[in-house]
């Protein structure tokens, strides 16, 4: 293997996967032309638009601005690990259907995985709070009214569950 | 937009870094990667090696020793948002990160990443500008520190060889009770600054200012020390009005001009902001 290829190790959404990539693939490429995990999506490419927001070791981050290498031996989850089953959807998911979060879809993998990390450190936000923390993330078809309100419904919602004995 | 071809290395030791660094040829060094990462996908930079810092474990730390903080070159800048010593005893260093990029990019980015990137408009590096920040480099001859005020040398350019690398930052402790303002004025939360003001501020019991500290961010290529405007205030008693007259000194600083903003402009935000960074320092001392 030349040093322009790398056999990684990564788990994505609890699935191992053990690969040879080239070093200069970004972890967004990777993941969605040699693995065909397409629930990622990709916007701007330079890290701007936060489509491509993933967690990474439990911390958003933008898989274009990153190298697939440097995931070898870590933990992502992907848009396509939020759900609990194929059947049942997560209820942040739930809150951004009742509440108009997404029009187009085209920014939602990345809303949803970033206001996924935000509600595990934030679990009751005012609106501004909620502003600031998807401040990351580009919209062009809702104008953030019901992404919003969808994140303070799931935060309701993400509750009781937390509380239940 | 995918990077062009490269080799990798990812070193484990600061002493490997340096090694590959001043072996190899038209080499770059990738921290956080929250800027050289877009460079590289959109080819503004062609490098044939990367260096990658990330798996340098040591330069990962944030500690405060006899009243200076230090932080490793690769510590996040999450990190500094989260540590409870720096919003107690380097509260500008808290209030000005939270406007560093957003939380997807505070995760990765870096605090040597950030200063050996030099972004004229970088809050980290006004930061260390406002607050006499030492760093260390280190290349194949050995360590040297470096003064902040020395470190930034032109655009985007800093003190550093081609074979050297930073490795920390450190940051004296302004006295308990000091006052601190870091105000920032962008079109969109999280977006670069057009203009940004740190002002740190030590008064005695009558409100007569001891010691004071104003840089401006985003208006010059590099970070500027309002040398002028602290010799005004030095020795007077707080006031709004003394803040608003010393400011007007930013006006005169030689500003950038882009498609974001006339260098009037910026001229005008650096007085504007300048004040209320200091009416903020000033309605904070003694509080912390």
């Amino acid at each position: 293997m030349s040093d322009k290829r790398r056999k990684i190790a990564v788990t994505i959404n609890g699935k191992r996967y053990e690969e040879e990539v080239e070093v200069r693939y970004t972890l967004a490429d990777f993941m969605r032309q040699q693995l065909g995990l397409t629930g990622t999506h990709l916007g701007c490419e330079h890290g701007v638009c936060g489509a491509c927001t993933i967690l990474f070791d439990g911390r958003s981050a933008r898989s274009c601005i990153m190298l697939a290498v440097q995931a070898d031996g870590h933990e992502i989850l992907t848009v396509e690990g939020i759900a609990p089953s194929p059947d049942k959807m997560h209820p942040l998911q739930e809150a951004f259907r009742d509440n108009h979060g997404l029009q187009c879809g085209f920014c939602t993998p990345g809303m949803l995985i970033t206001l996924l990390e935000f509600l595990r450190d934030n679990p009751d936000p005012t609106e501004q709070e909620v502003r600031i923390g998807i401040s990351g993330n580009l919209c062009r078809c809702t104008g953030y009214q019901g992404i919003v309100a969808a994140a303070l419904d799931a935060a309701q919602r993400l509750k009781p569950a937390k509380e239940a004995p | 937009m995918k990077p062009p071809p490269f080799s990798y290395h990812d070193p484990r030791s600061v002493s490997d870094a340096v090694g590959l660094l001043s072996k190899l040829e038209n080499a770059k060094v990738l921290a956080g990667g929250q800027s050289l990462m877009p460079m590289l996908n959109m080819r503004y930079v062609l490098p044939d090696h990367i260096i990658d810092l990330n798996k340098i474990e040591p330069l990962s730390y944030l500690r405060e020793t006899d009243g200076v903080l230090e932080v490793g070159a690769m510590t996040r800048q999450r990190d500094l948002e989260f540590s409870d010593v720096v919003k107690a005893k380097f509260p500008i260093i808290h209030e000005a990160i939270l406007n560093v990029g957003h939380r997807q990019t505070r995760n990765r980015g870096t605090v040597g990443g950030s200063l050996c990137h030099l972004d004229p408009s970088a809050e980290l590096v006004t930061l260390s500008a406002a607050h006499d920040a030492t760093v260390t480099v280190i290349g194949p001859n050995g360590t040297r520190d470096i003064a902040f005020t020395e470190f930034p040398v032109a655009f985007m350019t800093t003190a550093l060889e081609p074979d050297e690398l930073l490795t920390r930052v450190r940051f004296p402790r302004w006295p308990a009770g000091h006052g601190y303002g870091f105000v920032e004025f962008s079109r969109r939360h999280g977006d670069f600054a057009i203009a940004s003001a740190a002002a740190l501020l030590e008064e005695d019991g009558n409100g007569k200012i001891k010691r004071a500290s104003l840089t401006l961010g985003g208006v010059g290529v590099l970070p500027v020390r309002m040398r002028e405007v602290e010799k005004a205030l030095v020795g007077q008693t707080a006031s709004e009005d003394l803040f608003r007259e010393a400011c007007e000194a930013c006006r005169k600083v030689d500003a950038i001009e882009d498609v974001h903003a006339p260098a009037s402009y910026r001229q005008h935000l650096g007085a504007v902001l300048s004040r209320r960074a200091l009416v903020a320092a000033h309605g904070r001392v003694g509080k912390a």
